[in-house]
């Protein structure tokens, strides 16, 4: 203890109080308090190692089993009946294709909606109602969006069991969260730099073109590619929407046939003979590298955008 | 409120005749009716939520960003009614300026916060000498003319201040609005303010909102004292302070309320 206990009497030299001080009504139990915050402190640390380490012996175990299976040939090949000459280029390729068109289609309408609701949308019940219904739909489970993209796209739009029908289910699915996302990001520009800019005559559209856009990219890309990370792991949905088992062939266009790496992983691990299972976890690898290079290009993106003064 | 020979005469550049506000029914300024003399230098004072910020934001259609602000009656700039149906509020809001209470210069350049205003309004001129002009009107050229590229949140909050002058100057405004400029900033900062004031007037007409009233006495021609959302008296500030004829004001400068 570094404190002096606070004694009742005082030195004579120094002078009465003019407030009475009573010791009595405290009882400080600092030690107690202090093994609180140290237990506190513990706490967090051992939630932290939980999580760290559940994923280092994920990756350890799926390491171990697929790396010796990863190669060129892997790579470039095509699926097979035999272990030995199977490979997952249309899995990759497709879930590439898909990935790009999701975002093309979810980012511009994700974003255009954060920015009408939060910069043009008068407030009213209409729009609390809008805003409640978008973050309800992001806990829709996905497959409901693959059976609405199955009936939608694919049948009444009649886009076949193709990518487009697969991305446009994905991006219904990622839409709520790259919202929310992208309303938090805009939300955090201050007013002051809004006034600021009208105060010199700009209008809305230069305002945010020149301002608040600028300043909230940061946080609108995080959020996009969160949502993304999420769609390129997804299997149920696009099952529903019909992407097909076995693919002999690589995707060329929006409107072909395909397969996404989840559902190769997912079939592999079905299969009865154990090396296709190490092939699903040569595939996980895989899966990982496509999602890991995602992120990497999207912080150099959002590095590049949030030059901030 | 008391009709005074003192009010000024001469040009007036800016005007509200029976001009109320009210925020969702609560009225906040209450049917003023004031005229601003062109080139001067005026003082909005009163005791915190009389209306002087929100009369003050009325002469530049920034009201109109509040949600549930309602305008009653005219504000008029050089004759022309601000709330009439043709005008367009952006176009007022380069042509009457305004400057905040706390400085909120975009994070950019300093050199960037000067230009974008001409930018966005099309100047078509010589941008460095504009930046430069600008930035000497608002007395801050020597000391940022090595750093133009340096970004404005390392200025000081007065230097910043004085940047969201010289992006105000920049658009050639006729009208600068300050919503107590001073009063975030140290005593050097808010004396270097000040001097810009006495400056400025020579080519702007300036309404100043401040809770200071040694401010109000050393930077402004005339001085209106707002309360409870109404004009109790307008005149020449000399004489506002050394006499004034109604007995809130007087209750007010004196400090014995407010």
């Amino acid at each position: 203890m570094s404190m002096p206990e606070r004694s009742e009497e005082r030195p004579p030299e120094r002078p009465h109080p003019a407030v009475q001080r009573d010791a009595s009504r405290f009882a400080p139990r600092l030690r107690q308090r202090a093994r609180f915050g140290t237990l506190f402190h513990g706490a967090t640390f051992a939630a932290t190692v939980v999580g760290v380490v559940v994923l280092v012996v994920l990756l350890y175990d799926v390491i171990t089993d697929g790396v010796r299976h990863l190669s060129w040939d892997f790579l470039k090949g095509f699926p097979s009946r035999l272990p030995a000459r199977a490979g997952i280029l249309p899995a990759l390729v497709g879930s590439v294709w898909t990935l790009v068109l999701t975002a093309v289609i979810a980012f511009p309408l994700g974003v255009g909606t954060a920015i009408w609701l939060e910069e043009y949308a008068p407030a009213s019940r209409w729009k609390k109602i809008v805003e409640t219904n978008i973050s309800n739909l992001a806990g829709v489970p996905s497959i409901v969006y693959g059976i609405l993209g199955l009936a939608v796209f694919v049948r009444y739009m009649v886009m076949g069991r193709s990518i487009l029908a697969a991305a446009m289910t994905l991006a219904l699915l990622i839409l709520p969260v790259i919202i929310i996302a992208s309303q938090e990001a805009i939300r955090a520009v201050p007013g002051s730099i809004r006034l600021g800019a009208y105060a010199l005559g700009a209008t809305r559209w230069e305002a945010i073109r020149y301002h608040v856009f600028p300043l909230a990219l940061p946080g609108i890309l995080t959020g996009t590619i969160l949502a993304l990370s999420r769609a390129v792991g997804e299997a149920a949905p696009l099952i529903v929407v019909g992407a097909l088992a076995f693919v002999p062939f690589v995707p060329t266009g929006p409107l072909d046939q395909f397969t996404v790496l989840p559902i190769q992983i997912f079939n592999w691990i079905n299969e009865a003979k154990v090396e296709f299972h190490y092939l699903a976890a040569a595939a996980i690898l895989v899966l990982l590298a496509v999602l890991l290079t995602m992120n990497a290009a999207a912080i150099l993106l959002r590095n590049r955008y949030s030059r901030r003064f | 409120m008391a009709k005074s020979k003192f009010e000024p005469t001469g040009a007036i550049e800016l005007e509200a005749r029976n001009l109320s506000v009210l925020y969702d029914s609560t009225p906040a300024v209450k049917s003023i009716s004031i005229r601003i003399p062109d080139r001067r230098v005026v003082a909005f004072i009163g005791p915190s939520g009389c209306g002087k910020s929100t009369l003050l934001r009325c002469f530049n259609r920034m009201n109109d960003l509040v949600p549930g602000a309602r305008v009653e009656g005219e504000a008029l700039f050089q004759g022309t009614n601000l709330y009439g149906p043709e005008v367009d509020p952006v176009d007022v809001r380069r042509r009457i300026g305004m400057v905040f209470q706390k400085p909120n210069p975009f994070p950019k350049s300093i050199y960037d916060n000067v230009a974008f205003g001409p930018r966005i309004n099309g100047f078509n001129g010589n941008m460095d000498e504009l930046v430069e002009q600008s930035l000497r009107k608002a007395a801050l050229w020597d000391e940022v003319k090595d750093r133009l590229n340096a970004s404005a949140l390392a200025l000081s909050g007065g230097q910043q201040q004085r940047l969201c002058i010289a992006r105000a100057l920049a658009v050639e405004p006729e009208v600068l609005l300050m919503d107590e400029p001073a009063s975030a900033l140290d005593p050097i900062a808010t004396q270097k303010i000040e001097d810009l004031i006495y400056q400025l007037k020579q080519d702007y007409t300036v309404v100043i909102v401040t809770h200071n009233m040694q401010q109000a006495a050393r930077v402004s021609d005339y001085t209106a004292f707002l309360y409870m959302g109404e004009l109790v008296e307008y005149g020449e500030t000399n004489r506002l302070f050394t006499n004034p004829v109604e007995e809130r004001t007087e209750a007010y400068i004196t400090g014995r309320f407010g």
